[in-house]
């Protein structure tokens, strides 16, 4: 083991919180910042050969490489866990960058009410109404006190928008049950292709409230208040093998153009972090890491952050023995609970008898409506809470991944029916998405794996998760309503989903996996403050999803980042002053 | 040294097939005679005339198109298999190796390169076969790993980049209307509302599909 020279910031993760906060320290602070990445180096450049949809998006080149490291899954604590051998419902990223370089840029905020969900939904209906098994809880920070996170998170990475409440006054084309925004989105929305537009007309035609989907892809040519000047999309389509062009926002093109003038952040690549090093569960002295020649070393610092994803960063906080572990037979302990995903899935296939021209598009190029998501309907006499988005999103179809569709009249999976089938309607078929509210349950969580173990010989993480009854009868409840849009879009024929039974590890739903390391007011139910400080270890924070007590609908980068702004403000403005837990 | 193995495709059709070496050198290979002699990565002849002739029944040449033969699928699946992807490299391999729900994805010790070595065992004199009981011995082998594996390889083989040594000629994208990797569609992508636009399609390899000689 090699000790190396002290640092005052040492940062685990190279991906949006670990290089934004890097930036936010670099630019405000005089220290000296170290940001870990077990993955490689990754610049602009390195896009310009990733236009393949078989490397990028089926062999997902990008992602984990989970010969390595991967995590086992079970669905219950019945149940023996096996290793994900291929990774499917979720994708993790690495190299510098992380997720944050093949994500679809999707970006709206929270819903106000996704803070005090616990408080809200009892003020409501009482606390019978809450699923037998839950453990959701509030946040313990409202959305009034991460809205100006959200405007200058927005700002970062540019918004392409329409807002639908500024200050509380109701603007039409926006989303008009969105939280109140200070002001309007720093650039116009995306353009509509024909998909969309179907959508779009549709769900006019139903009384539903649709409009354009908030996403990072710039829609103009625009430099954010760092200075940094990026292009605008070009609907290639090719967003999830990372933007060559810079026009989708991503750690590489938003921060690292700033972070490469800063004297005082240095990042090292094929650094794998293996543990926290402690003192007695009170302070962090530093972290061990593997560096890129396999030499163990020891980094030494005052402050240690760690923004490496939701599995790595409950991982390593298990690994170090920093926290106690959570027991889902006795709820106690905090380390590992409320594990989430999110609920995604194909409501409604629909089949039309036009071309949709559908390779052309960006990762969020989509029509949406909120109608029926949180609490806008009235759950009264409904068996289920909470709700989610329905959506049509032009993203830019790639073949591999979308060839084989037949309407629900064509039974063959293989062979000359199909093929006729499947050619005739490759671009006259896409999917009516849900994304639906995932609430947290004592048996869903994370621990270590008592058998499997990654290639160092440290035990995998081990995910306990399975959706409960709340997210079946939402499903059953949202698929009519997208068949019903799918036939105001003309569909010919229909596929609905068939119904969620157990959740299925194969089955790509999105990487937005969350919890183990869970926000909350009170060090008896969560592992960090609402500042993202670890209770019990003052000089280590947490960022990133791991810290969301349940999953809200909408995707969480841009919530993920406002936290990361705010907490970096409470860093620099008052923890590097006087160190101590902030209250 | 271990002797080289080569697929021979009937030439009727085509002049020359583009074949990618593993390292993605492209060359032409040209019929001679009527014949087109491609060498082999993975297969040895008898196993890739086996699983040509089924990815053909899986992706029939018919007359809604051309199929798997034409797109080179079993070239395609050859470099696959030969590449770190038919070793399992990308794949967590540790043991204990036991059956489990089918929600946590495949648990077997084989690699695809050796699902394919033990599927096409089982298929002996398959390419001899009528259409019909070709058929009759894919449906017997329907719900197997491998042939869910031959099933999604056939469609990455029709539609994949042509550097992958599938989708000759860009057969699979003409087939379906896909444009391949374009720079822009900047001034397309909110316009042709329900009617076809299909640019010419483009190649990493480079350069758009050969022109009939007429």
């Amino acid at each position: 083991m090699k000790t190396l020279p002290s640092t005052d910031v040492v940062i685990v993760g190279g991906g949006w919180t670990g290089l934004l906060m890097a930036k936010e320290l670099g630019a405000r602070t005089k220290h000296s910042i170290v940001v870990l990445e077990r993955g490689g180096p990754r610049d602009n450049a390195y896009y310009t050969t990733t236009m393949d949809e078989l490397d990028y998006l089926v062999r997902n080149r990008m992602v984990q490489d989970c010969s390595r490291e991967t995590v086992t899954f079970r669905h219950s604590v019945a149940d023996k866990a096996l290793p994900l051998r291929q990774l499917g419902s979720f994708l993790p990223g690495t190299g510098v960058g992380g997720a944050g370089e093949h994500w679809g840029a999707g970006s709206p905020r929270h819903s106000p009410d996704c803070f005090d969900l616990y408080t809200k939904t009892i003020e409501k209906y009482g606390a019978k109404k809450l699923p037998e098994d839950h453990c959701i809880q509030d946040w313990g920070i409202t959305y009034d006190e991460l809205e100006p996170y959200y405007t200058r998170a927005e700002k970062m990475i540019g918004v392409a928008g329409k807002a639908g409440n500024i200050r509380g006054k109701r603007v039409e084309g926006g989303n008009v049950f969105e939280g109140w925004r200070s002001e309007e989105y720093p650039l116009p929305p995306t353009k509509i292709p024909y998909y969309a537009s179907l959508f779009r007309d549709a769900a006019n035609s139903l009384g539903y409230h649709p409009f354009p989907y908030p996403s990072a892809t710039l829609t103009e040519i625009y430099k954010n208040p760092d200075g940094v000047t990026r292009s605008a999309c070009t609907y290639c389509g090719y967003c999830h093998a990372g933007c060559m062009i810079g026009a989708k926002a991503q750690p590489t093109n938003v921060l690292l153009p700033v972070i490469e003038k800063q004297k005082g952040v240095s990042i090292r690549t094929g650094a794998r972090v293996y543990r926290i090093v402690h003192d007695g569960n009170k302070k962090a002295r530093g972290v061990s890491y593997v560096d890129a020649s396999g030499q163990e070393c020891f980094q030494p610092a005052e402050l240690v952050f760690l923004g490496s994803w939701t599995f790595s960063n409950t991982r390593l906080l298990l690994l170090s023995g920093i926290g106690e572990p959570y027991d889902p037979i006795t709820g106690k302990g905090t380390l590992g609970r409320n594990l989430t995903h999110e609920l995604t899935l194909p409501a409604a296939r629909v089949f039309l008898d036009k071309p949709l021209n559908r390779f052309m598009g960006t990762g969020s190029a989509a029509i949406s409506v909120d109608d029926l998501n949180g609490d806008l309907i009235d759950h009264s006499n409904l068996s289920f809470i909470r709700g989610g988005l329905l959506r049509a999103n032009s993203q830019g179809y790639q073949p591999i991944l979308n060839f084989g569709f037949v309407p629900p009249s064509v039974k063959s999976r293989w062979g000359s029916e199909w093929k006729k089938a499947a050619v005739h309607y490759y671009d006259q078929n896409a999917p009516i998405v849900f994304i639906g509210e995932h609430l947290a349950y004592k048996g869903n969580y994370m621990d270590l794996d008592p058998v499997y173990r990654d290639d160092r010989g440290d035990p995998l993480l081990r995910l306990t998760l399975d959706w409960r009854d709340n997210e079946r009868k939402m499903t059953e409840y949202m698929i009519p309503k997208a068949v019903e849009l799918g036939r105001a879009m003309g569909a010919k024929e229909i596929t609905p989903f068939p119904g969620l039974r157990h959740y299925d590890a194969t089955r790509y739903q999105g990487t937005q996996v969350h919890g183990g390391t869970i926000i909350g007011s009170s060090a008896e139910t969560s592992v960090v403050n609402p500042y993202l400080q670890h209770w019990q270890v003052p000089n280590l924070f947490v960022l990133g999803g791991s810290v969301f007590p349940q999953k809200p609908v909408a995707g969480p980068t841009l919530t993920i980042l406002a936290q990361t702004l705010r907490t970096a403000d409470a860093v620099i403005d008052r923890y590097l002053k006087r160190p101590g837990l902030l209250a | 040294m271990q002797r080289r193995h080569f697929l021979t495709l009937s030439a009727v059709t085509v002049g020359g097939v583009l074949v990618y070496s593993l390292d993605r050198k492209l060359s032409r290979v040209y019929a001679q005679g009527n014949a087109v002699r491609i060498p082999l990565h993975f297969f040895d002849e008898r196993e890739a005339l086996i699983v040509a002739a089924a990815v053909a029944r899986i992706f029939p040449s018919d007359e809604s198109g051309p199929g798997a033969q034409e797109a080179g699928v079993v070239v395609y699946i050859d470099r696959q298999l030969a590449g770190p992807y038919g070793r399992d490299h990308d794949r967590y391999r540790q043991g204990p190796f036991e059956n489990g729900v089918p929600e946590v994805g495949y648990q077997g010790k084989l690699t695809r390169g050796e699902i394919y070595r033990e599927g096409v065992k089982k298929l002996a004199g398959f390419d001899r076969l009528s259409p019909a009981e070709q058929d009759a011995a894919l449906r017997q082998i329907e719900n197997s790993e491998f042939f869910t594996l031959l099933r999604q390889h056939t469609i990455e083989g029709m539609f994949s980049d042509p550097m992958h040594g599938g989708n000759i000629d860009m057969v699979g994208w003409q087939l379906i209307g896909f444009p391949g990797p374009q720079m822009t569609y900047l001034e397309d992508v909110d316009k042709h509302f329900g009617q076809t636009f299909r640019p010419k399609p483009v190649s990493l390899t480079g350069g758009h599909p050969i022109e009939d000689e007429k």
